[in-house]
């Protein structure tokens, strides 16, 4: 166990990781070796003997197109991803509905193309970008991030995205800006959740400018290598792996930087429990329920995992050493 | 006594040896498929979560049924349908009992210390965790030797904790699912609640109305005897 630390990230020894072409491969060899299911089962599992690090539940990527990218393993973490097939059927997307399956189950109505972002606001530069120069605007990274919802569950997803800043320095903010939201799509007929009255529609989150510019904010596009699932925030989301889930908004069609604190969409419907920063934190929980742990998802073991135990929350999602010094001398337990 | 036969088929039904076996099975099913889903290994992405919920919910549904017991034989008059009512109060107590270890287990590691922070900080568990102990009485005496050795009548006022149980469960609900700003189900939960105690509100309300006018010598309501009993 020679782990190394810096920047508040665990390296890994190299045993740890699985090469992707290894986790790639397994799908070609899946499918030469089809000629009858139990072939493919006895190959799947004496491949995935070799080649799973201990403890780990293997990715297999789904049959979306594929997105081209490099990996930045300094901003990655070393923990083996939550299995594709879980980050895509466990959602939190109210617009397709409120049960976790749902959104896999229903996302199949939202139109991802053509899709425009809208840019606006407190910037030089307004500019309403089409999908595809969007896509081509920055080196398309992979990063692996820790997710932490805050219902108390939590994955690692391997990202593929860059950093907002990009985008945000190609408008040129105006010195009145202080803050960035993002807004989700409304349309109810393509998002059926949204006749439902449970938030305020369209879904709308924000961040501090200086936490919007912070490298780690992943403006992101896809995940395992592939286009984002529509249940998972197609075409275009947001990712802040030091805050709870909920403030990654989903199929973004408009980002506005502006002078005033947002209310975001969970402010404005349950206050004394959502907070603007939502910074993942063990030691303050306005919920119902303690922060001080969580349960790692697709973790495996007897019972379908239900005995696989919770691990300990870390302040920030343990992205203290990037991100704590945006906050210094805020009381965290007031701005929460 | 020979009038068995002029009884309407469900009260036949209801009288006969097979209904117990039945409906003790019947409330065993949800957690014979949850047992299943996890000897399967199919509990989801979130078993702790499917685990917790599923037995919340079953526990729940189960005291609304019981708690419909006694309203469902005085509008349909089928006494036969007391004889179920103390097995569906058991189960509530064994899904109840369930809920609270998977919490104690699943979420807190069976720290007590844990799980008493988690009381004391956060109303909604406080709910939950006051219906069980409020229950605990209910289900200790539940048998036919208890209910004599404290009395019928005293066993009955004990027994009136129910009510509050259910008030306390359905709050421990609708708290919860306010988290995620989704009371519609618990709204739905909460109106059958209000429907079921709202009866014997009106029940009680009627007999003592009754019982007044007998004490003014007018002519007694013909329901009167009937309903004393609340419970």
């Amino acid at each position: 166990m020679s782990k190394r630390q810096d920047q508040g990230f665990e390296h890994p020894t190299s045993s740890e990781i699985t090469p992707r072409e290894i986790y790639r491969d397994r799908r070609h060899f899946l499918a030469a070796a089809g000629v009858g299911a139990a072939a493919g089962v006895a190959a799947l599992t004496a491949h995935h003997a070799q080649a799973t690090p201990a403890g780990g539940g293997q990715p297999a990527p789904g049959k979306l197109a594929a997105l081209a990218s490099h990996k930045n393993t300094a901003l990655s973490t070393t923990q083996t991803p939550t299995p594709y097939k879980d980050v895509t059927t466990y959602n939190n997307f109210y617009e397709f509905g409120t049960s976790k399956s749902d959104p896999a189950k229903n996302a199949g109505s939202l139109k991802t193309r053509p899709w425009t972002v809208v840019v606006e606001g407190e910037v030089h530069k307004p500019r309403t970008f089409g999908i595809d120069d969007l896509l081509k605007l920055a080196p398309m990274e992979e990063r692996v991030y820790r997710h932490r919802c805050v219902e108390g569950w939590a994955m690692v997803v391997p990202w593929l995205g860059y950093s907002l800043s990009h985008l945000l320095k190609a408008v040129e903010p105006t010195g009145n800006a202080k803050y960035v939201e993002y807004i989700t799509l409304l349309d109810p007929a393509e998002m059926p959740g949204q006749n439902d009255p449970i938030l305020q529609w369209p879904y709308l989150e924000g961040l501090r400018m200086d936490e919007a510019m912070h490298p780690l904010t992943l403006l992101t596009f896809g995940l395992y290598g592939e286009v984002l699932p529509n249940q998972d925030g197609a075409p275009m989301r947001m990712v802040i792996p030091w805050k709870y889930g909920f403030k990654g908004g989903k199929s973004i069609v408009k980002i506005r930087l502006v002078e005033k604190q947002p209310v975001t969409s969970w402010m404005r419907a349950v206050p004394q429990w959502y907070g603007f920063y939502s910074n993942v934190n063990p030691d303050v929980s306005p919920q119902n329920w303690s922060q001080s742990n969580e349960r790692l998802i697709g973790q495996g073991g007897g019972f379908g995992g239900l005995f696989s135990p919770r691990v300990p929350t870390q302040l920030f999602n343990g992205y203290g050493a990037q991100v704590a010094s945006l906050y210094q001398g805020m009381n965290l337990t007031k701005f929460f | 006594m020979g009038t068995s036969t002029a009884l309407s088929w469900p009260r036949r039904l209801l009288r006969g040896r097979a209904v117990k076996p039945l409906i003790f099975l019947l409330c065993l099913l949800p957690f014979a498929g949850l047992f299943w889903r996890g000897w399967s290994n199919n509990l989801g992405p979130n078993p702790e979560q499917t685990v917790i919920w599923t037995t919340g919910l079953w526990a729940l549904r189960l005291l609304l049924i019981t708690l419909a017991v006694t309203p469902l034989r005085k509008l349909t008059g089928w006494a036969e349908l007391a004889r179920l009512r103390r097995m569906f109060g058991l189960f509530v107590y064994f899904y109840a009992l369930l809920h609270f270890t998977a919490w104690l287990g699943l979420v807190n590691g069976f720290s007590v210390d844990m799980a008493v922070r988690d009381i004391a900080k956060h109303p909604f568990v406080l709910a939950g965790m006051s219906a069980l102990l409020l229950m605990t009485p209910l289900a200790l005496t539940s048998t036919n030797g208890m209910i004599k050795r404290l009395g019928a009548r005293r066993w009955q006022t004990l027994h009136r904790l129910v009510y509050g149980v259910g008030v306390v469960a359905v709050f421990h609900f609708w708290w919860g699912k306010l988290a995620k700003n989704n009371t519609a189900s618990p709204t739905v939960y909460a109106l059958i609640l209000a429907v079921l105690l709202g009866l014997r509100l009106w029940w009680a309300w009627r007999a003592a109305q009754a019982r007044r006018a007998h004490l003014k010598g007018e002519r007694p309501a013909d329901d009167q005897g009937k309903s004393r009993s609340l419970a």
